[in-house]
């Protein structure tokens, strides 16, 4: 009998703010330890929290974007625990009445789109973090990321899959990046995820889950929840009973194992937070979110294929990011005549050569009016697709414009019938047996006296012209 | 007694009759006389006294207008954070705790002019009604030092008593300006919630808590608190659009023609002392002389006041302490074993037993499986006693009422009893869980020991409860009363 796999994801995803969600501190990553603090993020006496409303703006934009419901009235509430890296004794987060309640995220699945469900994102404070390693006898606590705004986007159990499970969060770390709300780093821990894993027999009722913790890489969280289904399954048909309770996984043996169980676990006493009044957001600021938001990446692909005829697969490539989208963007208008080939050259030629560089589409060498001027030449047959190439590789490695470099190359094609004809007439002169031989009815000989007097013309001449008049003179 | 008020300072200084200097000696030389024998200071700092008294000098010598407090001497609780001198809450875990910040209240004093004279007395957190909670001992009341000076701002009240100082500054959690002013005879008012900034204020009870001003007369408590209110952006809870209108001004009312007056019957009741009862309906006897009308109202659900507040206040707190933990700053144990040795035995080690007790009451409250039954409860109940106010307010301007059931009461009496002790602030507490003003003012004796009024008016009304006392207070002699032991006779020993 089969096993059905229900997973649910929780992700902290960091706001990208310039300063803390409840102090004017710094938020940048890197700096030495301690030094992004104030009073207020390190917990003293008396110190109050005073809310930043970008994060709150952010949220509601993310909301929005995932068809949402903004809650009007928010509240912020104390959850209690003591942890040296949490200055205050509790964090504040939203408990009891989250900014953004519903909402969905649509993934691609075997039959088309599977829609996997949003419960609910709210805001918090981040705590700060504990250092162990290569100390005896003390721990070292750095409160720079203390009180850094997060938002927790909680999924509904609508996954099926670890395959399910990453493609989800693919499209939202797309998404928080498109809508610019965070910087998704997950290397710096800007986008972690805890994931609930459970296993049933189809059609039964929701199995015992176990919640893996503080997962960084798409490929861990994909190696944990494998792991973990094939040892709940282990554990069920062994006669066992998959117990309730936090584990973490160990990306260097390849296991999980368990923190804490259910009985152990906290009673974080919620309650409401006294020194922040009930967060209230008007419809008019709600509008006018909604109406600075930027074209989603499933809105900007379907753009792409019926406005430029892009293929489903260029125009996925192409709305990635923001900014690779409103490159392509400005590729076309300044090269209008042809969207499609200015995806070619941008999918194919401009994102290869910047992977080799190591570099992305925001410090390309090479512009886009700069690409599109290229485009130009190929349009008027200046030059031919071929030679392009290799002008491309030019202006990557100078900077220069496709003109400067064809007219210094002298690569500009010929199309001038009397001056192909005179080469060809040159080729047919220094090969005989060919024109025989041809004429005698080999067809395929074409092919070489085609590249015979390319390569005469060092590459320039037309190569449509080329063949029209090979065909003329061929004949005798 | 050295001056009768801190308005009859403020006009010697402006005529020239004497300098900040002098004022401040004056003062230093009572505290160094009697602080002994009150222990309303715990922290006193001579040198820096006369150097802010100097510099008021100065000020006042290089311009035209001098500020609002311009060296007029004012004592501040021990809860509030200042970067001079130490900050301590009167707690043993924060024993070496020297704030890098001022409270904004005290940015407000500074820069009136104020001369701060020093750190006042408190029970333990402000968690305590007789300021014998404190970790540097019981403070006393300059009326009979064997008796409590009320709590927690217990320092402030009995510093103004016995005229250490002419006005200090205190904090209202559930009571803690009002009751201590009642039982030491002088003037107290918390603000509407929302008035005064919270920022830098060591936190009890973050949606109760309110500071305020403790003075002899009405007059000066509508100049301190003038200086200390106003919007701060950095307290969420801090209102920007109050209205703000002439508190001094409202001060020169002296009748109380066309006022009415609500007298809630829940507060006159079973068990409350004979003498202050005398005193109270007196005093309202006093007013319908002076013009007001005296309605009965009543305000049905003040009998759950106290049980709702023991179960607010204790939870914000449980949580409010939770920063107290040893690791960035305060007492730390010596040797902890690990992480949780260190918090255990710091926190042990740290706050005392009524601190722990209302730690520990919060936490439960808070608790899963308990926190409908208590928390959310008494959040409902707050709410209809929020309701209370609001009708009787369509019926009277303002409500009289006593402060405290019993006058001070002697030292240890009550300190085995908490459930009793809580029961002192039975009159008071409701006002916080309004968010209203409130204040306290002499309104009679009893066998020596000094009688409160109190007067509670819709919020944002400061100028009404300042403008009716005003009216009590001129027609009568309570407020110039003076202990024996502390007046000029007596005084300068």
């Amino acid at each position: 009998m089969s096993w059905e796999v229900v997973i649910g994801l929780e992700v902290h995803c960091q706001i990208n703010t310039r300063t803390k969600a409840f102090c004017g501190c710094s938020t940048r990553f890197g700096a030495e330890p301690n030094t992004q603090t104030c009073p207020v993020c390190l917990g003293m006496p008396g110190q109050l929290p005073v809310l930043n409303t970008v994060a709150v703006d952010k949220s509601i934009l993310t909301g929005l974007a995932i068809g949402a419901k903004i809650n009007l009235e928010s509240r912020f509430d104390r959850k209690n625990y003591f942890y040296p890296d949490l200055p205050k004794g509790y964090q504040i987060s939203q408990f009891a009445v989250p900014i953004v309640e519903g909402g969905h995220i649509d993934i691609p699945g075997k039959d088309g789109e599977k829609r996997i469900g949003v419960t609910r994102i709210h805001m918090e404070e981040d705590a700060g973090k504990s250092m162990h390693e290569g100390l005896e006898a003390v721990s070292h606590i750095d409160l720079n990321r203390s009180g850094v705004p997060l938002m927790e986007i909680v999924s509904e159990p609508d996954m099926r899959s670890a395959d399910e499970a990453i493609a989800y969060l693919k499209q939202l770390h797309q998404l928080v990046r498109f809508l610019e709300v965070s910087g998704a780093d997950m290397e710096k821990g800007q986008f972690r995820c805890d994931a609930n894993v459970s296993v049933r027999r189809p059609g039964e009722p929701l199995g015992t889950r176990t919640e893996l913790k503080n997962m960084n890489s798409f490929r861990f969280i994909k190696q944990a929840i494998d792991y973990e289904v094939m040892r709940q399954i282990e554990v069920i048909e062994d006669g066992g009973k998959v117990v309730q309770e936090s584990r973490l996984w160990d990306s260097v043996k390849n296991e999980s194992r368990s923190m804490r169980s259910k009985e152990e676990a906290h009673d974080y006493r919620y309650f409401p937070e006294p020194d922040l009044p009930p967060l209230r957001v008007s419809q008019e600021d709600v509008d006018a979110i909604r109406a600075g938001m930027p074209e989603l990446p499933g809105q900007l692909r379907r753009r792409f294929e019926t406005e430029f005829g892009l293929s489903p697969y260029d125009a996925d490539v192409l709305s990635q990011t923001r900014e690779l989208a409103s490159w392509y963007e400005s590729l076309v208008a300044a090269h209008p005549a042809d969207p499609k080939r200015c995806a070619n050259w941008m999918a194919n030629e401009l994102l290869g050569r910047l992977k080799e560089a190591g570099k992305e589409i925001e410090n390309s060498p090479v512009s886009a009016e700069s690409l599109a001027g290229l485009l130009d030449r190929i349009a008027d047959n200046t030059i031919s697709g071929k030679i392009a190439k290799d002008v491309l590789d030019a202006m990557m490695e100078s900077g220069a414009s496709a003109d400067a470099i064809i007219e210094e190359r002298g690569l500009k094609q010929v199309s001038d019938s009397g001056a192909i004809d005179a080469i060809i007439r040159e080729v047919m002169a220094a090969n005989p047996e060919q024109v025989e031989g041809y004429r005698g009815g080999k067809d395929k000989l074409m092919g070489f006296f085609v590249g015979q007097v390319m390569k005469a013309s060092r590459g320039q001449a037309n190569p449509g012209v080329v063949n029209q008049r090979l065909k003329e003179l061929l004949k005798g | 007694m050295p001056f009768s008020s801190l308005s009859e300072i403020k006009s010697r200084l402006d005529a020239g009759e004497t300098s900040a200097v002098e004022v401040a000696q004056l003062y230093l030389g009572r505290i160094a006389a009697h602080n002994g024998s009150l222990n309303a200071f715990v922290h006193i700092d001579p040198a820096h006294v006369l150097a802010q008294a100097e510099a008021s000098d100065r000020y006042r010598s290089e311009h035209d207008a001098p500020r609002p407090l311009e060296g007029l001497p004012i004592a501040v609780k021990d809860i509030f954070c200042t970067q001079d001198g130490p900050t301590r809450c009167c707690s043993r875990i924060l024993e070496d705790f020297h704030a890098p910040y001022d409270a904004q209240v005290i940015t407000h004093l500074k820069e009136a002019g104020a001369v701060l004279v020093g750190k006042t007395n408190m029970d333990e957190f402000a968690m305590g009604s007789s300021t014998e909670t404190s970790a540097f001992g019981p403070c006393r009341n300059p009326w009979d030092i064997e008796t409590i000076p009320g709590g927690s701002s217990g320092g402030s009240a009995a510093a103004v008593a016995a005229a250490l100082t002419p006005a200090a500054l205190g904090t209202d959690t559930g009571g803690s300006i009002r009751q201590p002013a009642s039982l030491t005879g002088i003037t107290g008012l918390k603000p509407t919630y929302g008035r005064v900034s919270r920022r830098g204020i060591i936190a009890f009870a973050s949606s109760l808590d309110q500071a305020g001003a403790m003075t002899r007369t009405v007059k000066d408590t509508a100049m301190v608190t003038a200086a200390i209110s106003g919007h701060d952006s950095g307290d969420a809870t801090s209102v920007e659009s109050a209205p703000v209108v002439d508190w001094l001004g409202a001060c020169d009312v002296t009748d109380m023609k066309g006022l009415r007056i609500g007298r809630p019957k829940e507060y006159f009741i079973e068990g409350m002392d004979a003498g202050v009862r005398a005193s109270v309906e007196a005093a309202l006897e006093k007013c319908r002389e002076l013009g007001a009308e005296i309605i009965d109202i009543s305000l049905p659900h003040t009998k759950y006041a106290v049980a709702a507040y023991y179960v607010i206040a204790p939870s914000e707190a449980s949580a409010n302490l939770s920063r107290y933990d040893s690791v960035r700053f305060g007492h730390r144990c010596d040797n902890p074993e690990d992480l949780l040795d260190m918090y255990t035995r710091s926190r042990d080690e740290g706050f005392g037993s009524e601190v722990k007790r209302r730690i520990l009451t919060g936490a439960f409250a808070l608790s899963s499986g308990y926190y409908d039954a208590y928390y959310l409860k008494a959040q409902q109940v707050r709410t209809l006693i929020q309701q209370d106010f609001i009708k009787a307010f369509e019926q009277v301007d303002l409500i009289a009422t006593p402060t405290s059931p019993i006058t001070a009461f002697k030292l240890g009496e009550k300190t085995d009893d908490p459930l009793t002790m809580y029961l002192s602030d039975i009159y008071t507490i409701a006002v916080n869980l309004a968010g209203l003003p409130g204040l306290s003012q002499p309104c009679g004796f009893v066998d020596g020991m000094p009688v409160g009024l109190q007067w509670i008016a819709p919020a944002w009304r400061e100028e009404s409860v300042l403008s009716a006392a005003s009216a009590y207070e001129a027609a009568t002699e309570w407020h110039s009363r003076v202990p024996a032991a502390f007046g000029s006779d007596g005084g300068e020993s």
